[in-house]
């Protein structure tokens, strides 16, 4: 049951904050906005699930936001200008981003350099690539693309479940099996836990470390797609800062930033409190849009406080008079 | 403990965000690109402001020059169901299917400044922009009518490379100066827009120009240029708004600043209020069922030294430019 005291919390944190800005804006408590609250989060939750993983096993990844904005204007100039089928486009992709993200796991292991700054560099080379590929917004006119953005379950009360929200959910919790209930995922805690401790007990961490990465980049293409598909369009300055806003939804969800701890479930209910937060704002509508990363960064204090307190709590019976510092 | 202090975190913060909603008519959810210029800034508090006078309920979201911002807010302007929905879209393409939900909801939309794909034509009610060729001609045509049939050698300080305003701004000021034989742009070049550049490539035009003996008018894409461009014509021993007549757009403060010390000549207004014009177009729509043209042109005014430039200043002063 590790990681479960955190994760009630942001439980907790998630339903009250919502009962108080449905107190506030009855209109909030409709199936529509929670609808949207899915559609619109749809990138950011794949691509959190994804920094999940790679944070649980003491990693980072800074790249994902530019390997989004990659995908978007990759698969638009693909499919509108080169005239690939967009199914071919989307492998090509899915098969390019995850060898992208090998490759930086495996620099990372094999000259064994901090994943901060193999990960800062993938993102300025795949932000770049992107640029190199279109500046401007490129529009994309298959029909595929009307017909999946066009779809959606509807809810009672005028919400809709869109596609891309559908693709999120499968992908959550698929990340919730694979992290709990297959070998690999006990690899990625142990190897959050310590390289050196798991290489004894037998972790392949150079192999583990390079299927993480590829992983996490894995899913960024497909928030890239998810994201193409939400603006039907491709643009290189798409999801810029996304990186930070899911490896916020990470720690908001229970995860310790410092590895060995955390779950998927956390890390999506961080991105809906994230999401709850600017449609409270959006609903106001006088209060400058900035206070959605002030409230984030209030909860993101709060959270790290908590897990150095039940960090210390836990080290105190093992050792009468450990310190907190971690 | 900790428990505590995240309670009394998240309370601070909801009593922080609280603010009462006030009743009103009409309720406009406005899609702001952002604070990226003090153009766009102004733009914010006009919008305000004549929301104020209309008594409209004006609810704006800052999309921090995101576009998935702005899609996330006018999805949340419709499950609010707002009267109208105003957009200043980031780039012009991937509103289709956000739009296609306003429309579905029965919500006007109104695109504010800058223009949109094609494709999504029937997706909103109309769009109040500038027409920025418009605005360059305005400029060319003043100083046609201010030198008459004196010979005029013109230097141009264009707007960035590639922005379709620097141009559209290039092509109406051509257009306009092409009728009269006397006037000529013998020199050409980019600031980006920008104060430092604009003196930069000013000094570069005096030297060329013979310490600026031959030069009787500069054209500047925006008054910021032009601002640095004064600058560098009076660090030249040169009188600007005498010995060299200036004209350039957008009417920012400091333009008028520079009119009343008797520098600069004249301006033409990119004009902030570009809501002012949605909301009749939508009180309108709702009202009377009106519907709008596809397209409202917003008015460049023509100010120069003779408008009290001291007045302008004074009003302009304050919008965040």
């Amino acid at each position: 049951m590790k990681g479960l005291p955190p994760v009630l919390i942001t439980a907790i944190v998630l339903v009250a904050g919502f009962a108080l800005c449905a107190l506030q804006f009855p209109n909030i408590a409709s199936t529509r906005v929670v609808g949207n609250l899915l559609t619109d989060n749809a990138f950011l939750g794949i691509v959190a699930t994804g920094m999940t993983f790679v944070i649980i096993s003491g990693g980072i990844d800074l790249s994902v936001g530019s390997v989004i904005g990659f995908t978007t204007v990759f698969v638009a100039l693909a499919i509108e200008r080169w005239g690939v089928p967009p199914l071919v486009a989307f492998v090509a992709i899915l098969a390019l981003s995850a060898a992208f993200g090998a490759a930086m796991g495996a620099i990372i292991h094999v000259f064994d350099l901090p994943p901060f700054i193999v990960t800062l560099a993938g993102m300025f080379l795949a932000r770049g690539a992107s640029f190199l590929l279109s500046t401007e917004s490129v529009p994309i006119t298959a029909p595929v693309y009307s017909t999946v953005s066009d779809f959606a379950l509807r809810m009672p009360g005028g919400g809709r479940l869109t596609a891309i929200a559908i693709i999120m959910l499968a992908i959550v919790i698929g990340g919730v099996l694979l992290l709990r209930l297959t070998r690999f995922g006990a690899n990625v805690y142990a190897l959050g836990g310590g390289r050196a401790t798991a290489s004894l007990m037998g972790v392949a961490v150079g192999k583990m470390t390079v299927k993480i990465y590829m992983l996490s980049s894995l899913l960024a293409g497909i928030a890239g797609i998810v994201f193409s598909f939400y603006t039907s369009a491709g643009y290189s300055l798409s999801a810029v800062g996304v990186e930070l806003d899911s490896i916020a939804a990470v720690v908001i969800g229970g995860t310790l930033l410092t590895g060995g701890q955390g779950s998927v479930i956390g890390t999506f209910l961080g991105v809906l409190i994230q999401g709850m937060i600017q449609t409270y704002i959006n609903f106001d509508g006088t209060l400058s849009s900035w206070w959605t990363k002030i409230a984030t960064g209030v909860l993101l204090f709060a959270f790290i406080a908590l897990q150095q307190g039940l960090v210390a709590l836990a080290r105190r019976p093992a050792a009468k008079r450990a310190g907190a510092v971690s | 403990m900790t428990f505590k202090a995240l309670f009394a975190a998240s309370a601070t913060a909801a009593l922080l965000l609280a603010l009462p909603a006030n009743a009103a008519e009409l309720t406009v959810g406005f899609s702001q690109i952002g604070s990226e210029s003090g153009w766009r800034a102004a733009e914010t508090s006009v919008s305000k402001q004549e929301a104020t006078k209309r008594k409209v309920n004006l609810k704006i979201a800052d999309a921090q020059q995101k576009q998935e911002n702005q899609i996330k807010a006018i999805r949340s302007f419709i499950a609010q169901n707002v009267d109208a929905i105003f957009l200043a879209p980031v780039v012009s393409t991937g509103w289709d299917s956000v739009l296609k939900e306003a429309k579905e909801a029965k919500i006007p939309v109104v695109l504010l400044d800058r223009d949109i794909d094609p494709s999504g034509k029937d997706l909103y009610l109309t769009a109040v922009t500038s027409d920025s060729v418009h605005e360059g001609a305005v400029a060319g045509e003043w100083l046609a009518k201010t030198v008459g049939d004196k010979a005029c050698n013109v230097v141009e300080l264009q707007g960035t490379v590639g922005a379709s305003v620097a141009a559209n701004r290039k092509k109406g000021f051509d257009t306009a100066i092409a009728k009269h034989a006397n006037l000529k742009v013998v020199r050409s070049q980019t600031g980006d827009f920008t104060r430092a550049k604009g003196k930069e490539v000013m000094e570069s035009f005096i030297k060329a120009e013979g310490g600026g003996k031959n030069i009787c008018a500069v054209y500047a894409h925006n008054d910021d240029m032009m601002v640095g461009a004064i600058q560098a014509m009076k660090e030249a021993g040169l009188k600007p708004g005498k010995d060299i007549l200036t004209v350039s757009i957008d009417a920012v403060p400091d333009i008028f600043k520079a009119m009343v010390a008797g520098e600069a000549n004249a301006t033409v207004e990119l004009t902030p209020n570009m809501a002012g014009p949605a909301f009749d177009a939508v009180a309108a729509f709702k009202e009377k069922g009106t519907v709008p043209p596809k397209w409202i042109q917003t008015e460049s005014r023509l100010l120069t030294a003779a408008d009290d430039p001291q007045k302008e200043y004074d009003s302009k002063k304050g919008l965040g430019y």
